[in-house]
């Protein structure tokens, strides 16, 4: 009987359908995978246990545990098992440990929590620099690119080619980059007047 | 006078400043919290000062609980840190079974619990000492879900997994300690099964 198992690994998948199918064919024994119908008459008699199961498949347990020895026997093993968990013992510190605890959350403060302090507007402000930082490279690089050769088949020497072709001095003296500069200048000062006035306002709290 | 309160009431207590009444969060869980440090810190000084520890981290960021989750949950997560923060500044491993080193720290803790054995008391002082020769990541899912009475998805916010790895770790760590149990205390076991 030990090694006549049921196909239980073909039948037990989520399908509950399969469920009522595994229970009409409860007395049909067949060979299989000792190992994975172990494993997976396991997995499903845990879930029993732990109250996982849904109902189909909790009724299906039910009949197996009723109907099939070796699903009784693994049941009873694995419930032995789950109540000495149970009652497995919480260990206990020293006698002192609350009170010394106690003495020392007497020295602190709760903190406030972080969500006063930190500023939304401050994140988003962050986030917006490097996007505008990214998306301005991005905009600056694809406008430089030669597109007329980009259906030659030498990827890396036309990527040479347009990188050589780059007019670096352009990019650090055109008009495009003082714009670029003054939006990073004005975000700057909008963080640092946002920083300030938090400051002021926690100095006038204290 | 708290302990019919729940952990919310308490805590909103604590923070319109009544700082004894965190007393009864202590009290409360400080076997829970002790326990797990234990799981995971072999010495139990370093385990006790790690414990206290969480507490008081607990405490200075008491605002920062939010209720989203069982206050249970939020303290285990940060007892969790506490503990990796306290392994790593040790330089000791605290990685998974499949490590190899995590094997010779588990086979070394076998080899020293060999001779307690006949020290085993009680069926649970057993399950206890199973425990302790599991990996930590296996002796914290069992202690979580089984003394911690946390479900597979507040474990996995304290361990930062989805609830079907957690599931699936879970049912490892089972199988694992059985095997042990059956390897160290076979005698024990059987007659625990023929009460």
């Amino acid at each position: 009987m030990k090694y006549m198992t049921y196909r239980v690994s073909d039948y037990l998948t989520n399908d509950e359908n399969n469920w009522s199918d595994l229970c009409n064919n409860i007395n049909k024994p067949e060979k299989n995978s000792f190992m994975d119908t172990q494993l997976d008459m396991e997995e499903r008699l845990w879930d029993y246990i732990d109250g996982l199961s849904s109902i189909n498949e909790k009724s299906a347990i039910e009949k197996l545990i009723g109907a099939n020895l070796e699903w009784k026997n693994k049941y009873h093993e694995l419930l032995e098992a789950h109540q000495l968990m149970m009652g497995s013992e919480l260990q206990e510190p020293s006698m002192r440990f609350a009170k010394n605890v106690m003495e020392e959350i007497a020295k602190y403060h709760v903190a406030p929590a972080t969500r006063t302090y930190i500023n939304k507007r401050v994140i988003w402000g962050i986030g917006g620099f490097f996007i505008i930082l990214i998306i301005g490279f991005l905009v600056y690089a694809l406008s430089q690119v030669n597109y007329a050769g980009a259906s030659t088949p030498k990827i890396l020497s036309e990527y040479n080619n347009t990188v050589n072709k780059l007019d670096w001095g352009r990019f650090f003296n055109s008009t495009y980059t003082t714009v670029f500069m003054m939006i990073n200048v004005v975000l700057g000062l909008m963080m640092l007047d946002i920083y300030l006035t938090r400051k002021k306002q926690q100095h006038k709290e204290a | 006078m708290f302990t019919g309160l729940t952990d919310t009431e308490i805590i909103s207590r604590v923070l319109k400043g009544d700082q004894q009444a965190y007393a009864h969060i202590v009290e409360r869980y400080k076997n829970y919290v002790f326990t797990l440090a234990m799981r995971m810190i072999e010495s139990r000084e370093d385990a006790e000062e790690v414990a206290q520890d969480i507490f008081i981290k607990a405490y200075r960021s008491l605002a920062d609980f939010r209720g989203e989750s069982k206050f249970s949950t939020w303290l285990y997560t940060i007892a969790r840190t506490s503990c990796i923060t306290f392994l790593r500044k040790k330089k000791l491993e605290t990685v998974s079974i499949e490590n190899e080193k995590t094997l010779i720290q588990v086979e070394n803790r076998e080899s020293g619990f060999k001779a307690n054995v006949v020290e085993v008391k009680s069926k649970h002082a057993m399950v206890n000492q199973a425990i302790k020769m599991l990996s930590p990541d296996d002796a914290q899912v069992i202690t979580l879900f089984y003394k911690g009475e946390q479900t597979l998805e507040e474990i996995g916010l304290v361990l930062g997994m989805e609830p079907n790895t957690v599931k699936v770790k879970l049912h490892r760590a089972r199988q694992r300690l059985r095997e042990k149990m059956e390897k160290h205390f076979s005698h024990e076991v059987h007659d625990i099964q023929s009460e």
